[in-house]
Order: C-alpha cells, then structure tokens, then sequence
C-alpha cells in the first residue's frame, strides 16, 4: 500500500474512531432516561 | 393526539434508532463507488469538510425542529412547521417530509426484501455451484429484468411481501418496543457482521482462497489521494452529495425521531454522536468490504468499470464461494445480513413520521394508521415492482428519494437560520446541551450550511455533461450554451437524450410513457398530502396561540 494511501487511511480512521468513541462513551456516562425531568 | 405521548425508552436506544436510520445501504454500495470515482484518498477531504461543514449542522437543525414541534404535540414535519412558523404555508414546506418518507419507503422496501431474499439463497446454498455469470443472471432472474418493460417476479414479490409486513409489524407495536428495540437488536448485529467481513477482507492475501491480487490493493485504490481532484466541483459536489444522502436529512425522519423528546432533552450529543456513528459504519466498514474483497479476486481494472450498486448482489456472492463450504455460507448471511439491517432501520424511520402524522393530525389509532400506511405503501410500490425494468423505480429514487430531500433541506435550514430565527435557533439547539457547541456553528449554520446546500442544488439542476464545469462554462463564454447532461434535474425534465418521447409506438406504450406516469403519481402523492396537511389544519389554531396556551 502507497505512504500516501496509508496515512491518509489510518488518519482518517483515526479520527472516526476517536470521535464515535468519544461521543458514545459520553451518552453511556449520561444514561439519563429522556422521560426524567 | 394521545394524552399520553410516546417517548424513547432509553438514550441508547434513541441514538442507534437515529443512528440506524442515517446507516443504509448507501453506507456500503454508494460510499465505496463515490469514493474510487472522486479521487480516491483525496475524496474523503471534502467529505469530511462536508460532514463538518453541512451534515452536523443540519443533523442539529433538524433534531431542533424535531423537538420544538415535539412540545406542541406535533411528530411529523407539517406539524413541526406549523409549530415554528410565523405563516399558514410552513406547514406546506413540511409536507415534503411525508412525501419523501412515503415514496421513498415505496421503492425502499423492495431494495430491502433484495437482501432479505439473498440471506435466504445464501443459507440454502443457492449460488454454491454457479459460474460468476449464473450469479449475475441469477439477479437478473430475481428482478425479472428479462421480461420487458412490464415485469413480475414471484420471489421478488414474495419477499417484497415478507418485508413489508415485517416493517408494518414493528411499527405497529409502538415506539419503544417496535423501533428502539429493532435498532438495539439491528445495530449491534450489524456492526458485527461488518466487522467480520472487514477482517476477513483485510486480511485476504493473493493465492489464498482463490485471490489473485492481495486486498489491500483495493484499500490502497480507495485510499491513495489524488490531490489534484481537490479542484474538480465534480468531487467536492460528489463529496456533498453523499454526506447529504447518507445522514438521511431532508427526510423528515430526524424530526420525528427528536419530537419524542422532552424538551430539555439534549439534542446537541445525540445528533453529533449519531452522526459519528454513521462515518463509523460509513467510511471504516463500508470503506473495507466490497472494494477491498473485489480487488482480490477481480482487479482493479474490473472494479473501476463495475464498481456501483448492483455489485453487491451480482457480484459479491460469487466472490464469497471461493471461501469454501461454511464460510462462504456465514460470509453471505453476513453481507446480505448487514444490508437488511441497514435497510430496515431505516425504512423503520421512513414509516414513524407518517404514522405520527396520521395518528397526531387526525387522531387515528396506530393499528389503524399502519394499516392505512400498509395500504398506501402497496400502492405506491407496484409501480417500482412491477415497472423496474420500465424506469418506474428509478425515478422514485431520483425525485423522492435525491431531489425532493435537497429541496427540503434547503428550505428548512433558511426559515430555521433566516425566519425563525437564528437566535431562538441556537437556543433550542442548546437547550439542555450535553456537549458544548462551539459558537463558530450559529454562523456556519446561517451563512455556511445553505451555501452548501444551495450549491449541491444547483449542481442537480444544471449538472454539466460528465459533471465537467469548467469544459461547460467555456462553452457557455463562447456562444456554445451549457451542456447539459441527461441525468441533471433540467435534463430529466426534458428527458434529454431520448431520441423519441412518444408515449405511444405502434399501440405499445413506451418507456418515456412509464416515466412521465411515474412523475404523474408521484406529483399527484404530493398533492393529495399537501390537502391532507390542508384538511387536518384547517380548524387547528396557529402557531402563536399555542405559544399562548402553554
């Protein structure tokens, strides 16, 4: 695989992964039910 | 409307229902082929500029409509509308989001039951001792592609069936047990089977199991940039494009997935985490099954002629065959699997926006809204099942299910950012945020998002002939007119290319007489939807009385 390929791949996958898993763990740590007031 | 409204069970459940709704088959089919067509690697910067710059900030604009309209009892956009609109006619705009979730679910159904049918040939081992040419016949066979214009296939139908009731099914048991349990159970099945594809093609070496070439050649194609396509508008309208398409915005379905929201519910992480998981699913697994797997076996002088759509059933399972008996079963459940998981969760999502508008503005019962919506969906379907091969489906999906979802995002986002209001805007954005959202995204959402917009629009209206601008705008200067190309809006309109536009050969009708029927219906569906909203309105009081009343 080209250099160039590489990183613009694990770059991009980089920051998918980071940001999904960052949102997600966040809306795991505020489980508050959306009935509670 | 019910005194007891419904309401997601939990917050997990709300993001992968509005996350299973934006992940489609579009994530696996549509990216992939974008992406090797549009430079490459390079693609994926204007994409994600895109994502930033359009898809967040509509996904935040449309949960905000979505609740507002929540708070007045409203779950479809006429109603959202209403509730937001300081003018009768809002609620017209909104009629666009009944009109796109009904026909598009019409031909959406049918993709779907595809999948559902390949899971079952794939378990019973159908494409087992079948030449590469017998499995893209086999396709052919299932549409009924070789019987003309006027086409009936008995597995289609039967599958097609099959789905139908199994959506109209989940819908009926409610919000909490029918579409969040579907996508808690959905979802997760689906990002496993993707991750397993995924593994298996990254790590599928030349001489194994009957690869020629090592996968990675088909991730290196996909990902190598071609920086100099940066300056092509074909990309960055592309690169648009497909945002915009695989968000699932300008649908309506967003709206109502947010209505069953409290009002300080947050709206800000949930939007952006959906969002996020949509790229997940989107750029790292859909990015690493089909062109990867195809590179193998088939090349990639192969794969940029054929890479499209139908690649996944004319092609794939035949690929998987060479994985030997067991796996080659699991490798196609999985595939087929994944796609009717994408496909469900989000014709789920197409379905609950015109059940709420049924049940909210006319105070029907749900059973009997999902018999209506039964009722209404066959309808509208036998044309895409019955005409495929006529063209019937795909102009379902060129003015439902692309033009008709522009026109509407362009819409909402100016009364959202320019006649509502750009500060109460921000505030229902805002309201109960449990993320911060930078400041930079109020003027990127008034100034930046509709550009966008507008440019994808005119981009549809006026595409040049091969999305060339610049060769078009030369020939414009020099006297020679704009080139337009046959499949841009204007194009369509004037069926460019046909050389014969009768309706009538010999008796026969033709094809351009299925299409302009098609264009009829569905003309005729938005107007019976546009008096529906008219009917269910007319004694309702406006907008500011209800602010009064509360």
């Amino acid at each position: 695989m080209s250099t160039a390929g590489l990183i613009t791949m694990l770059c991009t996958w980089t920051v998918v992964l980071f940001m999904v898993s960052r949102l997600f763990v966040r809306v795991l740590r505020t489980p508050a039910d959306p009935n509670d007031d | 409307m019910s005194n007891q409204p419904e309401r997601w069970g939990s917050r997990v459940g709300l993001v992968l229902a509005v996350a299973g709704n934006a992940v489609g088959l579009g994530n696996f089919l549509r990216f992939p082929a974008q992406a090797v067509q549009n430079g490459g690697g390079a693609f994926i910067i204007p994409y994600l500029v895109s994502f930033v710059l359009m898809g967040i900030p509509l996904l935040w604009i449309e949960w905000a409509i979505g609740r507002h309209g929540g708070r007045f009892g409203h779950h479809s956009t006429p109603g959202a509308m209403h509730a937001m609109g300081k003018h009768w006619w809002w609620k017209y705009i909104g009629v666009f989001g009944i009109f796109t979730n009904l026909t598009v679910a019409a031909y959406y159904a049918y993709i779907e039951s595809w999948t559902l049918g390949y899971v079952w040939y794939s378990l019973i081992g159908t494409f087992a001792d079948k030449t590469p040419q017998g499995v893209s016949d086999f396709f052919s066979w299932y549409l009924g592609s070789d019987q003309g214009l006027i086409s009936f296939s008995g597995p289609a139908v039967v599958f097609f069936l099959i789905t139908l009731c199994l959506n109209l099914w989940i819908l009926s048991r409610g919000l909490q047990k029918g579409v969040e349990l579907a996508s808690k159970i959905g979802m997760p099945i689906l990002v496993i089977f993707g991750v397993f594809l995924t593994i298996r093609s990254l790590t599928l070496d030349a001489g194994e199991q009957g690869a020629v070439f090592d996968a990675m050649m088909g991730l290196n194609f996909l990902w190598t940039p071609q920086f100099d396509s940066l300056a092509n508008p074909k990309v960055w309208l592309a690169a648009a494009g497909q945002i915009f398409f695989t968000l699932s915005v300008g649908m309506g379905s967003i709206h109502c997935y947010a209505s069953y929201l409290r009002e300080k519910d947050d709206i800000a992480l949930n939007a952006a985490t959906a969002g996020w998981m949509n790229e997940f699913v989107e750029v790292i697994l859909g990015g690493s099954i089909i062109v990867p797997i195809a590179a193998a076996y088939l090349g990639l002088d192969w794969l940029s002629a054929h890479v499209g759509f139908e690649m996944g059933f004319r092609t794939m399972p035949t690929l998987f065959q060479q994985w030997g008996t067991v796996l080659s079963v699991f490798a196609g459940v999985a595939w087929f699997g994944l796609l009717f998981f994408a496909g469900i969760t989000s014709s789920l999502a197409m379905g609950q926006p015109v059940l709420a508008f049924m049940q909210d503005e006319f105070r029907m019962p749900r059973n009997r809204a999902v018999v209506v919506f039964g009722i209404i969906l066959v309808m509208l379907s036998l044309p895409c099942v019955i005409l495929y091969n006529g063209g019937a489906f795909n102009e379902f999906d060129y003015w439902a299910g692309t033009f008709s979802l522009v026109v509407f995002a362009l819409a909402e986002v100016i009364l959202f950012a320019w006649v509502f209001g750009m500060k109460k805007g921000w505030e229902e954005i805002t309201r109960g945020a449990d993320l911060k959202v930078p400041q930079v995204f109020k003027y990127v959402m008034q100034y930046v998002t509709p550009v966008f917009l507008l440019a994808v629009f005119v981009g549809a209206l006026i595409k040049p002939v091969a999305g060339d601008w610049g060769a078009a705008f030369a020939s414009l200067f020099s006297g020679h007119g704009w080139p337009l190309e046959a499949d841009s809006v204007i194009g369509m309109v004037l069926h460019l290319g046909v050389q014969d536009t009768s309706w009538f050969v010999n008796g026969e009708p033709t094809q351009v007489f299925i299409l302009d029927m098609t264009r009829i219906l569905l003309l005729a569906t938005f107007v019976a939807i546009a008096l529906a909203v008219w009917a269910a309105f007319r004694n309702k009081p406006s907008r500011m009385y209800l602010e009064d009343a509360r």
